[in-house]
């Protein structure tokens, strides 16, 4: 194996280089990392740990695809503060200190029937991996893209690759339809019977999807994007009440049932290293 | 191989001072930081002994012919042997005794539970007198050794080519290891963290035990031969099945009881409302106090914390290192049945932290933002034994009390990870989660071996060391058996 043949010859730190890198736009890229063993034993849903260098947190980030010839694994990082500015700003040819998974449990994948998927901003990149299952598993998948304006619309011909329809909606009508994830998801149910949804992104918009979605009794699973620390169940970062239960999202999600997330909680604790974090960030600059 | 008794230098060595005499002596104190000076730093608060204060408090050993000190250790370090090697100057041939038979006495020596295990069965306390201080010169002789740059690097049987795994990188698999090595085994520890220690570093902060030593004792482990892979979880990374494939004979389980409890009461998942985990971890392992390091921690001013252990000792102390003005424990039973090592509730008390017993959180109270802001007590009183034969507490009805606080940190135990022991088919577990063994530490599948936390669910570093060793042992003769 590819792995163990650099291990013998101690030349192990070769590995978590990045091998290449596409720029979207300029708050959100594409990384291929070179890291054999997760790619190997990764599915749709999984997530890693990264670590970028010696002074940096270990941050969440979901595993868009993966190619297990090249043992190379891919990530889709939206620049959002100071650990994903610092990923965003290595080249090929670097390596990234620490990468370890693949966390979290994999996507329930099932032929459903009708399957509506619902992102919204950086939120498309964690998705990629399960609209192509839910496609190869035989749903009819059908693709709400959201952002707020064009730019921000990211991996529109890798999702469509797998859509049988792809709505895009911006808050600006800078491109696709004006207008909210939660219209283009309603225009939907309105036209044709849903068996599921899935909905990632922000957590406002998940909930707002799930409240939706709940009206028309769609069952829905949302992947939650809370604060974490190690992602293997050791620290209790990342937990979150789902039908009155405190649940971990790194090792019993990080997907759930939406209709039974505390969604309002979870935003409060998303926010809760905001001041620390917009201190240290003014520091930084 | 122990140090004999009856060698001639230690028979005379015995002769130099009567033995009513050398129980006469007062025990040596331990140089320790001031207080004040100490609970705004993260240095190591006990300073160690000098070569005089280590040689004179060895004098007190009376170098029994039934050395009682032994049973209480659990793995029956030759106690004498090193003592009056210490005593007679050759402290890195004492240092060479110890590691007989502990991978980490440096470790040991500063975290051991001594005054319930070895230092317990001294002679000394059963007459009246305080017991040798078997930590504190275990402690020396590492450490001199250390220092010295003449780190002994034990001699490794040549190399039989035979692969065994380790998963988790903590005191059980770390000894596990250096046994394994010595024999000639390739031996490689996975660990799921980006660094190796496991609680002796994410856990235990750097004011009692400074991460360089642990690096020191893992250095040491590589000059071996052994090959540490970080970031690697066993069972999501890669599963016993692919080592196996890979040509790996045999396994270590150590992957410890990582797992943090909650008490599920109203307002537990509010903001600032954090496992001892989650708090150490920040601060230990991501190094989050410092501004250099990207990983946020809040500095909290009102600090409450929850449980009465090691755990919480730690984390009310590294509370107040981090500027809390009060930093509190919460416990529900008195000060009596604390299980926190007696050392650390006094280091605690002289730091300035409050001590609130007898007081069980029910409900945490939050701010507009979700931030904890209150939190409500009721308060106890001590009943009748229970089942663990401490005195169980009561509520007293209607005593409930509101304190202000900014910070809580929960710190009431912890359960072992499901990962591993969930992803071997067939490995029987506990209802607890804790992998079931035999005495060779051998599970109910051959090639599976376990031991430390993993099987007793949370214990101490000696019990995870002395795991490791048996483990050790068992794997070498289930593997020869095979042969
Ligand atoms: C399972 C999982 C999968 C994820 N997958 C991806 C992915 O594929 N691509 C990607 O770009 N991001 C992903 N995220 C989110 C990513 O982990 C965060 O954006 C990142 O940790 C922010 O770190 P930072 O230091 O750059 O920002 P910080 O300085 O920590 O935060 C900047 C701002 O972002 C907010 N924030 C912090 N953490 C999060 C979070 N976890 N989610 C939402 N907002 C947050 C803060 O409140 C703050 O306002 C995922 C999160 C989880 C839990
Ligand atoms: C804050 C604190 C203070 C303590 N103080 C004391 C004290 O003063 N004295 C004392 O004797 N004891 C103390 N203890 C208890 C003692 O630390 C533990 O009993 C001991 O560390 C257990 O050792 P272990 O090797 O079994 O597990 P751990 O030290 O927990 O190590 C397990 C390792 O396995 C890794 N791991 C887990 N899952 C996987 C996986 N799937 N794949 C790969 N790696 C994995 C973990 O990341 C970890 O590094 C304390 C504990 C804590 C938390
Ligand atoms: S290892 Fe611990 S119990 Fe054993 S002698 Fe040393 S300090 Fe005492
Ligand atoms: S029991 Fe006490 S005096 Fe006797 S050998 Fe042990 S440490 Fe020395
Ligand atoms: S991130 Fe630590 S338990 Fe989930």
């Amino acid at each position: 194996m590819y792995f163990w043949a650099h291990f013998q010859q101690n030349t192990i730190d070769i590995m978590n280089k990045i091998v290449k890198k596409e720029v979207f736009s300029d708050k959100v890229v594409r990384l291929d990392i070179e890291a054999p063993l997760i790619a190997k034993s990764r599915k749709a849903g999984h997530f890693v740990m990264v670590k970028v260098d010696e002074h940096g947190e270990r941050i969440p980030l979901t595993i868009a695809s993966s190619d297990t010839e090249k043992g190379t694994i891919t990530l889709v990082v939206q620049n959002v503060g100071r650990s994903s500015a610092k990923l965003c700003k290595l080249n090929e040819g670097d390596v990234i200190e620490h990468v370890v998974g693949p966390l979290g449990k994999a996507t329930h994948i099932e032929n459903f029937g009708t399957a509506v998927c619902a992102c919204g901003g950086v939120g498309t990149a964690p998705m990629l991996p399960i609209v192509e299952a839910l496609k190869k598993a035989g749903n009819k998948v059908i693709t709400v893209l959201a952002a707020r304006t064009k730019d921000l619309i990211i991996l529109e011909e890798q999702i469509r690759q797998y859509s049988d329809e792809v709505i895009v909606m911006t808050d600006d009508g800078s491109y696709g339809k004006k207008g909210l994830v939660t219209n283009g998801v309603e225009e939907i149910i309105n036209r044709e019977k849903v068996d599921i949804c899935v909905t990632i992104g922000p957590a406002v918009m998940m909930k707002f999807v799930s409240l939706l979605t709940k009206k028309y009794n769609v069952p829905t699973v949302a992947s939650l994007n809370t604060i974490m620390v190690d992602g293997t169940g050791m620290c209790g970062a990342c937990r979150v009440t789902v039908g009155g239960q405190t649940k971990f999202v790194c090792v019993d999600g990080p997907e759930f049932d939406a209709h039974q997330v505390d969604f309002d909680q979870m935003i409060a604790r998303l926010g809760a290293y905001k001041d620390i974090e917009a201190e240290d960030n003014c520091k930084a600059i | 191989m122990s140090e004999d008794r009856n060698a001639p230098w230690r028979d005379e060595l015995r002769k130099t001072i009567k033995a009513k005499d050398r129980t006469a002596l007062e025990r040596v104190h331990m140089n320790e930081l001031d207080p004040e000076y100490r609970s705004h730093n993260k240095e190591e608060v006990n300073q160690g002994l000098t070569a005089e204060q280590a040689m004179k408090e060895a004098q007190r050993c009376i170098d029994c012919a039934n050395p009682t000190c032994m049973q209480g250790c659990p793995v029956s370090i030759d106690i004498p042997g090193f003592i009056k090697n210490i005593e007679r100057g050759e402290f890195l041939q004492a240092a060479k005794v110890l590691k007989n038979t502990s991978a980490l006495p440096a470790v040991c020596g500063r975290v051991c539970p001594q005054e319930v295990q070895c230092e317990a069965q001294c002679i000394h306390v059963k007459m009246g007198k305080q017991a040798v201080a078997i930590g504190h010169l275990e402690r020396f002789a590492a450490d001199y050794e250390r220092e010295s740059g003449k780190m002994d690097i034990p001699v490794c049987a040549p190399s039989n080519g035979i692969k065994v795994g380790i998963i988790g990188a903590g005191p059980a698999g770390l000894s596990c290891a250096g046994d394994l090595a010595k024999l000639g085994y390739d031996v490689t520890v996975f660990e799921a963290l980006h660094e190796v220690g496991g609680v002796l570093k994410y856990g235990i902060p750097e004011f009692r035990l400074p991460n360089v030593i642990v690096d020191v004792e893992v250095e040491v482990l590589r000059k071996m031969g052994v090959k540490f892979i970080t970031d690697c979880l066993v069972g999501k990374t890669v599963t016993l099945e692919d080592l196996q494939a890979e040509g790996f004979k045999c396994f270590f389980v150590a992957s410890g009881a990582g797992l943090p409890n909650f008490m599920n009461i109203p307002g537990e998942n509010l903001i600032n409302v954090l496992s001892s985990n989650e708090y150490l971890t920040r601060v230990n392992l991501m190094d989050a106090a410092n501004p250099e390091s990207d990983t946020p921690v809040f500095f909290g001013k009102n600090v409450a914390i929850i449980g009465g252990g090691n755990t919480a000792m730690d984390s009310v102390r590294t509370a107040k290192r981090l500027g809390a003005k009060r930093s509190m424990i919460v416990y529900r039973r008195s000060e009596q049945e604390m299980p926190a090592r007696l050392e650390e509730v006094k280091h605690a008390k002289e730091e300035g932290v409050e001590f609130m017993t007898l007081h069980n959180p029910i409900e945490y109270i939050g701010d507009e933002k979700g931030r904890v802001k209150q939190m409500r007590l009721q308060k106890m009183e001590l009943g009748e034994p229970d089942a663990s034969g401490r005195r169980k507490p009561v509520e007293i009805p209607g005593a409930i009390e509101t304190i202000d606080v900014d910070m809580v940190i929960v710190a009431i135990g912890v359960s072992p990870n499901p990962i591993v022991p969930s992803s071997i088919k067939g490995l029987e577990i506990t209802k607890w989660h804790t992998i079931v063994v035999n005495e060779s530490m051998q599970s109910s599948i051959p090639v599976v071996f376990a031991g430390g936390d993993i099987v007793r669910g949370g214990a101490t570093v000696i019990l995870a060391m002395g795991d490791g060793r048996r483990a050790a042992a068992g794997i070498d003769a289930y593997l020869q058996n095979k042969k």
